[in-house]
């Protein structure tokens, strides 16, 4: 999806369980219906004098080198590399 | 002009050339590497003759021949320095080096590139030098597609609305920011050779574009071939991180390099794009699925934010 503000591709990250998209270029979040509630209640877990151990750290996608707003959506189901085997591809990385 | 006479006149020259150097020459003929109206290329034995574009002219080539001969293990030298007159065309002379195989992008010296480019901005740029013509050639571009009225709308819209986003002087509308770099100005895969051939070193070849400019450019194909989703991740990584580490001037050490790379790439994304849109156009076929990912790259550009518009990397 495209990030409402700048328009530039939104990706999609799981912080805790919760669904969250965040936009490439102005790093926007976009919450659905109910998400910011289900991240308030993670909180409030959080701040308990005892809190749940930990779960492992639901950590971003492994980092992609940075890209420009514009750039095509990376990682995720957007990638688009199998053009690296593509004839014009090929072509384009000696050519002018 | 007779250009019909160019080929066959360039790969007599050649021989001689190659004849004078080794009198006993092995194999003993001549072999086209390029053929097209800006350049003329002809190899024979170890002797590489070069016709330079039309408007080539000496005032801006020989000090480009000259930076060349000067900057050994960054630039291959040329055999001459000064270019000879064929049918109104400056021709040079080179030894053959072997090319990157086309057939096997993987195996592409992504490091031994960088370090080259890192290098290169790095040298101080010879007294006289013109200006890099990377923005020029991009100019050249659009202004074909804008006269190829038969060119698809949607991606000619897209690809030219993308142009008008890019400051001018990477439109080579205005001076490149100051102070420059020496630059390559046409970096892409086919610019690399090993010389000795065959596993000599590496060396960047083509000082048709060479000048002083915003070295970021030389870094551009690439970066834009990796923000079109062409160029794998892993790829792209790996020459940014050994330009870095060869000590680069064209992004910061550390950090986004974007602000830096962006107006480069967005450049050359219109660039490759309007190419692509006008040869497919003449070759009467539609865009490609690579060709479409830098049209739609150009579809989702927006203005440069001012902070970025002079482009000029800190």
């Amino acid at each position: 999806m495209q990030c409402p503000k700048c328009h530039a591709p939104m990706h999609t990250y799981n912080r805790n369980g919760v669904q969250i998209e965040q936009c490439s270029g102005c790093r926007g979040i976009f919450l659905d219906y109910g998400e910011l509630e289900a991240l308030t209640r993670l909180e409030s877990q959080w701040t308990q004098p005892a809190p749940p151990p930990p779960a492992a750290p639901q950590s971003y996608p492994a980092a992609a080198p940075q890209a420009p707003a514009w750039g095509a959506p990376h990682g995720g189901h957007g990638a688009q590399y199998g053009h690296r085997r593509h004839k014009s591809f090929g072509h384009m990385l000696f050519s002018s | 002009m007779t250009p019909n006479r160019l080929l066959p006149d360039l790969a007599a020259h050649a021989e001689a050339t190659a004849h004078t150097l080794a009198p006993a020459c092995g194999s003993c003929m001549a072999v086209t590497l390029a053929d097209r109206p800006d350049a003329t290329v002809v190899r024979h034995a170890d002797t590489v003759a070069k016709a330079h574009p039309p408007d080539s002219v000496p005032a801006d080539l020989v000090p480009r021949l000259t930076a060349a001969a000067r900057l050994p293990g960054l630039l291959l030298p040329p055999l001459t320095p000064a270019p000879a007159d064929l049918h109104g065309r400056l021709v040079s002379y080179w030894p053959y080096g072997r090319p990157v195989d086309p057939a096997d992008p993987d195996a592409a010296p992504w490091e031994d590139a960088a370090a080259l480019l890192a290098g290169l901005h790095r040298a101080p740029a010879p007294a006289g030098l013109p200006a890099m013509r990377g923005p020029v050639k991009a100019a050249r571009a659009v202004k074909r597609l804008r006269s190829a009225t038969a060119a698809p709308r949607a991606a000619a819209t897209a690809v030219l609305r993308a142009w008008d986003t890019v400051p001018a002087w990477a439109r080579a509308e205005a001076p490149q920011p100051v102070p420059g770099a020496l630059c390559h100005g046409d970096f892409h895969l086919g610019q690399l050779v090993r010389h000795p051939a065959p596993d000599g070193p590496w060396l960047l070849i083509d000082v048709d574009d060479l000048g002083t400019g915003v070295p970021a450019w030389d870094l551009g194909r690439p970066a834009a071939w990796y923000a079109c989703g062409l160029l794998p991740p892993d790829e792209w990584s790996r020459f940014l991180a050994a330009y870095r580490a060869a000590g680069g001037t064209a992004v910061p050490a550390a950090g986004d390099p974007w602000p830096a790379l962006d107006v480069p790439a967005r450049a050359l994304t219109v660039q490759t794009a309007a190419r692509a849109i006008t040869k497919a156009q003449e070759e009467g076929r539609p865009l490609d699925e690579a060709e479409q990912c830098l049209v739609d790259a150009c579809d989702r550009m927006v203005p440069v934010p001012p902070e970025l518009a002079q482009g000029s990397p800190k």
